[in-house]
Order: structure tokens, then sequence, then C-alpha cells
């Protein structure tokens, strides 16, 4: 039996906790444990979740998929361009954002948008200025 | 500190169909950033960025950084220090001349202001407003080492949030190593580390390493 850990991923933003096995850099999850925690699931088309399908490379079926349905979700992110990175235990593991949401801006100057709380924590999107010339201004407390 | 500066520009623009977001990279939250905003009571949408993603995305590596956006969600100037520049430095020094200091921040701050109300009135027109090829040119390329330090930050704002002190520093310090030119990374992980100490002795030291180098480098005359 492989040595199951309880491993937070931070995936583009959203946390999940989930059971995986550790090995090397590939963090293997069970089918039932993948739908639940991370929304992927294997389908025909590919590993899905929601509309996006990343269709598994030919030939390299084994870098990604088990035949008892696991998935190597590490592997995964770092197919689809996502920066992987752990600390030092393997227990919390971060995936960057995707070759899609980096590429977007460079192409068209389209100006990524982004969703975050004020101060009393109601969120607002940049979208919700579009129609208005937008002053984006960076500062910080320290 | 800006933030009243943007409150008072956004005053002034709004009825022209112009807003400011600011937004604070602050992983301590709104206990870190909220008594600024308390004193600046902002009308414009002022937010808080515990995990700096949107310096991730817009490419910002220092603190005041400024992205103009039209009217169509494109951007028109991606990345200006603003009224910020050079003149805070050898101010630990003897002999530092602070009315020179106040002078030069006056002049940056009223020409950046001027530029800001010429492109609200111009539009596209304006001199500032620079041309997509011009956008996409400034606009850093994706970089691997970039996209691995935006994760280990990432890595270490949860570790820190979990008070897993020592292994969220860890992670900070690949960030850093990962991504040099990031002063936001720097000076935000020594400030979880120990407060006041984005502006101390470690600061100074690494501002006065970057010798003829600028600070906050600047790419035309704004």
């Amino acid at each position: 039996m492989p040595l199951m850990t309880n491993v937070t991923v931070v995936d583009e933003g959203t946390v999940a906790r989930v059971a995986a096995e550790l090995c090397g850099e590939g963090l293997w999850i069970s089918a039932p444990e993948l739908v639940r925690g991370t929304g992927w699931e294997r389908k025909p088309a590919g590993i899905c979740r929601g509309a996006v399908c990343v269709p598994i490379p030919p030939l390299r079926e084994s870098e990604f998929v088990r035949p008892d349905g696991s998935v190597n979700v590490a592997a995964l992110a770092r197919h689809r361009g996502q920066a992987v990175v752990h600390d030092d235990t393997a227990t919390v593991w971060v995936f960057g954002n995707s070759d899609e949401v980096r590429g977007a801006m460079l192409g068209s100057a389209a100006a990524p948008d982004f969703t975050l709380p004020d101060v009393r924590g109601h969120l607002h999107s940049l979208s919700e200025a579009r129609g208005k010339k937008v002053l984006l201004a960076a500062w910080a407390s320290w | 500190m800006d933030l009243p500066v943007w409150q008072a520009l956004h005053e002034e623009l709004a009825p022209q169909g112009f807003t400011v977001i600011t937004v604070a990279l602050d992983s301590g939250g709104a206990a870190d950033a909220g008594p600024w905003i308390a004193e600046a009571k902002p009308t414009h949408p002022s937010l808080i960025d515990i995990h700096h993603m949107v310096a991730e995305l817009y490419g910002w590596v220092n603190v005041p950084s400024l992205t103009w956006i039209d009217e169509e969600g494109t951007i028109v100037r991606p990345n200006d220090p603003g009224f910020a520049g050079e003149y805070f430095r050898g101010m630990m020094e003897p002999g530092f001349d602070f009315a020179a200091m106040r002078a030069e921040y006056q002049r940056l701050k009223e020409r950046y202001l001027a530029a800001v109300r010429d492109w609200a009135a111009r539009g596209r027109a304006s001199r500032w407003a620079l041309p997509p090829a011009e956008v996409r040119r400034r606009l850093a390329r994706p970089n691997p080492d970039h996209a691995r330090a935006a994760a280990y930050f990432r890595l270490g704002t949860y570790l820190h949030v979990q008070g897993w002190r020592a292994p969220a520093e860890a992670a900070f310090a690949q960030a850093t190593a990962l991504r040099p030119q990031s002063w936001t990374f720097r000076r935000q992980a020594w400030q979880l580390e120990e407060a006041g100490k984005s502006g101390g002795p470690e600061f100074w030291a690494a501002v006065k390493a970057l010798g003829d180098h600028p600070y906050y480098p600047r790419q035309d005359d704004l």
C-alpha cells in the first residue's frame, strides 16, 4: 500500500486539503479524492475541471494517470504551465498561475481582472470599473 | 503615505468618468493596512491583497506602482513609480538635505498628477497614453523564475497565516532569491519577520548596495 499523506494544495488561489501519495516531485491523488478535493476528473477527453479539459499527451500517460484512476496533480499543473513549489516537508504545495492567465495580458495588453476585499471584507473586481478610466495604484503599510 | 493623494485625485477626476483603485500589498491584511485606510477615508475601491496577487499579474516589484487602464479595459501605461523617486536615498546619512528632498518630491508629484489629469481629460490623445506596441514592449515577458518566485511567495503567505514562521521565512527566502528585483517580496518578508524591519538597517544597506542603479527604474520622463 502506498503511504498516503494529508497535503494542502493551493492551486491558482483555491485551497484544497487532500490525501495524496508523495512520489518525488509527483503528487498522486485517488480518483474519488481528486473529484472531492480539487474538482479535477478523469474523462475520455482528458483530465477535466468544469469547462477545462487537459488532453493527456500521447505516450506520456504514465506521468499523469495510473490504471487505478489516480492522477498526478503536480505533473498536470506543470503541464499547464504552472510553477509547482512546496515546503520542505512537502505537506503544502502551491501551483502558480497557468500559462493562460499569465499569457492573457501579453498579446492584447488587456488588463487582467482580479477580485479582492476592501477593509470590511466586501469584494470588488476590476471589471466593475469597465467604462471608466482606472488609475490602479499599489501601496503598502510597511 | 500616498493614499490621501490618490483619494484626493479620485474626488477631483471622478466626474470625468475616472476612478482610482488602490491595492494594499499587505500580507498582514486589514490589521496592517486598515489604520491607513481609515485615515484616508476612501470613497474609491481601496482593496487589500494579502498574497500580492495583483503584483504578480501586473509585474509590480515595488511600491508605489501605477498602472493606467482605459474604458475598454486596455492597459495604456503598464507600470510607473508615479512621484516616487531616488530623493529618499541617503536620508539616513549625516548632512542629508531634507529641503531638497521635499522640493524634488513636490516637483515629481505635480508632474505626475498633471499627467493623470491630462489623460483623464484627453484619453488616447494624451501624450502620456502609450500606443499598444509600446505597452506590450514594457510588459514583462513570462519568466519561469518569476513564476516560481510568485508561487514561493504564495507558499510563504499561506504558511505565515498558519503561524508556521520558520517554513514561511524559508519560502520567502526562495521567492527573493528567484526574483531579487522584487522589493515588495523582500520588504514584506522582513516586515512579517519583525515589525519595522522593512525600513530597518537591512533595507538601507540593500538600497546603498544599488550604487548607481535606480531604486525606482523609469522608462521615460514620467
